[in-house]
């Protein structure tokens, strides 16, 4: 699927004046840092589409990846309000085209006999892999930006999607030239 | 060199220059008490925590520095989470050291264990637990530096009962240096001169300042800067002493029970210089209409103050002090015109407004609460340190004492938490001994920490209680008689005990007034005698605040007298 990423599927009008934003953070890896950002969510009324953490090269520090639905307003306040925690240490809005954003889903589908071929094909055209086979499923791994996603999910409908792990998008800001 | 747990944090509380902590001890503390018991440090013994980190928030508010709590784990932590949650929302800088379980039974249900951490989280700047020994130190020095750099508040450490006992090799520390932790003190300078080209240019402008200029010490700048370009003032419950309550530039204060020309001014000016305020919706009524004619610049060191609640034109992020002194440079350099002819129409229409709709009472055959304040504040030349609780009796406070200085007000104003002015008086009396230290309280919120006399007493702190005593929670009995056709569930007080005999059992003077003619005598005798008393004044009870704008509506919309 295109690498590019447009504008126009990226910030996605929600309603009148709300727009989906995602924040990535660098905090420090500590206990608790994680809570005090879900915290700040919860306490405060803002909402959470989706919400990736893992630890970076530095063990001490972790990325945080979240994406929000808000006015702009409360986007600036969001950003705001997670700046000042003691524990996050950067944070930036890389909802726009200048960053790479991937997203992963583990898809469990029914694999009967007569549509075996038709899954494998999919998942070729697709270029994502089958992780599991079984007498009667497939388990497909995908990653991709959301709308690659969405695509794949609506094929395998038909099929009957028995189970289906999904990641909210990953981003990083894209190095210059 | 090598040391327990419990002897480091005494080394980095004096280093911290700590001379008095507020605190109860337990079972998890036992040990940390053991040392601190060798120190020089004075130990203030609460009667409940709660009103330890009322004490330690005074006494922070009356000195300018760090209050400093120690409290057991579980029921000792507890019971310090309202008074964290006044001093968040006032940004007073506090410390308070909870005990916690050993870490190897963190997270079993162990005796006495609270997550504390967890609850405090949404009502403290920071908090910490602390792991191992050797992060103590460094914790501890943090702790301090967080709580009163930035935009300050109470910082909560959370401290297991092995942590306190092990050992490890102590220096001492130098600064502070937190990667993620930097706040902006620095204004933009252009900012600040589009600020200046503005009051050139304005013909309503008017100063509303709060509690951010008060704890960045920027009283005598801000003063400056009104007067030398003759701006009105006004400020929040919180500004309250930020701006001379005596200077012919004075309003009164803004919001809900505010002055009648302080709420007009706002609907009216067309340039609002606000200053270390963060916009409450007691201060705005409905926001829609709040200084709609007005550009707005805000300046605050709190970035997610600016624009959360109004949109404003000038933003400006920056410590009060540094900005205001920035600003009088700025206006010493440019020429502002004949302020004094520029600035008559708007003054003349101001004075207009005080002297239709002065703050007024009517005098009767009852005592009214009004001029048992202004009474005190006549008696004690407005020189008192006022602490109040919360209600009718804080609106008085604030409308009828009238503060020159900055740090003789303590009320708490965003919890706006019952029970507060007692031990908060105890604690300003500590930081300020020399000082008459006077809460100013209601029937109904003295009960709530009136444990606090023995404390009082045992410590010979002539605190003065002066009560309020109009047999209701009057507040809410005012919103009933205005909003809810005079149903006063559950409202009337009447049934308290015997304020007078009360303070005698406790060791302290009982006096009473029933009468407007025994007003002032009770309070001359009561301010007069060295313990600590109580004034029970018997008040008119249907008394009401005016003026009050009714929740939602713009603040130039006020219910009068
Ligand atoms: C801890 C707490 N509980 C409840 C309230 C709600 N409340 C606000 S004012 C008030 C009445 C206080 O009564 P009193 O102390 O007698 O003061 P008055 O208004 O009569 O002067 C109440 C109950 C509060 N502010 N704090
Ligand atoms: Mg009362």
């Amino acid at each position: 699927m295109a690498d590019k990423n447009t504008p126009d599927e990226d910030i996605r009008i929600v309603n009148m004046n709300e727009e989906k934003h995602i924040f990535t953070m660098l905090v420090d890896n500590e206990p608790g840092v994680l809570s005090r950002v879900v915290g700040l969510f919860s306490g405060r009324g803002f909402n959470i589409d989706s919400l990736v953490v893992a630890e970076t090269i530095d063990p001490k520090i972790s990325r945080i990846t979240i994406v929000t639905k808000a006015d702009r307003p409360v986007l600036e306040q969001i950003e705001k309000q997670l700046n000042k925690l003691v524990n996050v240490i950067k944070i930036r809005d890389l909802t726009g085209p200048e960053a790479v954003k991937r997203e992963m889903a583990l898809i469990c589908v029914k694999a009967k006999t007569e549509y075996r071929a038709e899954i494998l094909r999919i998942v070729d055209i697709f270029r994502c892999q089958v992780v599991d086979v079984g007498r009667e499923h497939y388990i497909i791994e995908v990653t991709g930006e959301a709308g690659k996603l969405e695509a794949l999910i609506q094929l395998m409908k038909p099929m009957g999607i028995k189970k289906i792990a999904r990641t909210g998008p990953l981003a990083l800001i894209r190095e210059p030239n | 060199m090598e040391m327990t747990g419990a002897q480091i944090l005494m080394e980095v509380l004096k280093q911290e220059g700590v001379d008095t902590i507020f605190g109860f001890p337990g079972g998890a503390v036992i040990d940390i008490y053991d040392e601190l018991a060798k120190t020089e440090i004075r130990h203030i013994l609460v009667r409940h925590e709660q009103g330890a980190v009322h004490a330690a928030d005074g006494y922070a508010r009356a000195s300018g520095g760090v209050g400093v709590c120690l409290v057991t784990s579980g029921p000792g932590a507890t019971n310090t989470v309202t008074g964290i949650a006044s001093a968040y929302m006032d940004s007073i800088p506090l410390v308070v050291i909870t005990g916690q379980v050993p870490t190897h039974l963190i997270g079993n249900d162990a005796f006495q264990e609270v997550d504390i951490v967890g609850i405090t989280r949404p009502c403290t700047k920071h908090n910490y637990l602390v792991n191992h020994v050797d992060d103590l130190a460094k914790t501890i020095k943090e702790a301090f530096h967080i709580a009163r750099s930035g935009r300050p508040g109470p910082v909560l450490v959370d401290l297991p009962k092995d942590v306190g006992n092990a050992t490890s090799s102590y220096e001492p520390l130098e600064e502070v240096n937190l990667k993620s932790y930097k706040p902006t003190y620095k204004p933009n300078m252009n900012q600040l001169k589009k600020i200046v080209q503005l009051i050139e240019n304005a013909r309503r402008p008017l100063i509303f300042a709060g509690g951010g200029v008060i704890l960045s010490g920027a009283s005598d700048e801000l003063t400056r800067f009104a007067r030398k370009t003759q701006i009105p003032v006004t400020t929040s419950l919180m500004g309250l002493g930020a701006f001379p309550g005596t200077d012919p530039l004075w309003l009164g204060m803004i919001g809900m029970h505010g002055t009648y020309r302080a709420n007009m001014s706002t609907g009216a000016c067309d340039l609002l210089i606000s200053i270390g305020v963060r916009f409450d919706d007691r201060v705005t009524g409905k926001t829609d209409a709040f200084a709609a004619q007005a550009t707005i610049v805000h300046i605050d060191i709190d970035p997610t103050s600016i624009r959360k609640n109004i949109p404003v034109a000038i933003p400006v992020v920056g410590d009060c002090k540094v900005s205001l002194d920035h600003l009088n440079k700025l206006a010493d350099q440019t020429n502002l015109g004949d302020l004094r002819q520029k600035r008559e129409k708007w003054l003349d229409q101001i004075e207009q407004w005080k002297s239709t709709n002065p703050l007024a009472y009517k005098q009767e055959d009852k005592i009214k609460p009004q001029y048992v304040v202004e009474k005190l504040y006549e008696l004690t030349g407005g020189k008192a340190i006022i602490t109040t609780e919360v209600g009718q009796n804080q609106m008085w406070a604030a409308q009828y004492y009238h503060f020159d200085r900055p740090n003789h007000f303590i009320t708490s104003g965003g919890l706006g938490c019952m029970g507060f002015g007692l031990p908060a008086a105890i604690g300003a009396q500590l930081a300020c001994p020399d000082k008459l230290v006077v809460d100013i309280a209601g029937d109904g919120s003295i009960q709530m920490n009136i444990q606090e006399m023995a404390t009082a007493v045992q410590y010979c702190l002539p605190v003065k209680t002066v009560i309020l005593n109009n047999g209701y929670l009057g507040m809410v009995r005012q919103w009933q008689e205005l909003f809810y056709e005079k149903r006063y569930a559950c409202t009337c007080i009447e049934h308290a005990p015997d304020f007078v005999k009360l303070a005698e059992a406790f060791g302290a003077v009982g006096l009473r007034a029933t009468k407007p003619e025994e007003v002032e005598s009770v309070l001359k005798e009561g301010l007069s005698v060295p313990q600590p008393v109580i004034m029970d004044f018997m008040v008119e009870k249907e008394e009401s605040v005016y003026p009050m704008v009714p929740a939602g509506a713009p603040i130039t919309e006020m219910l009068l007298v």
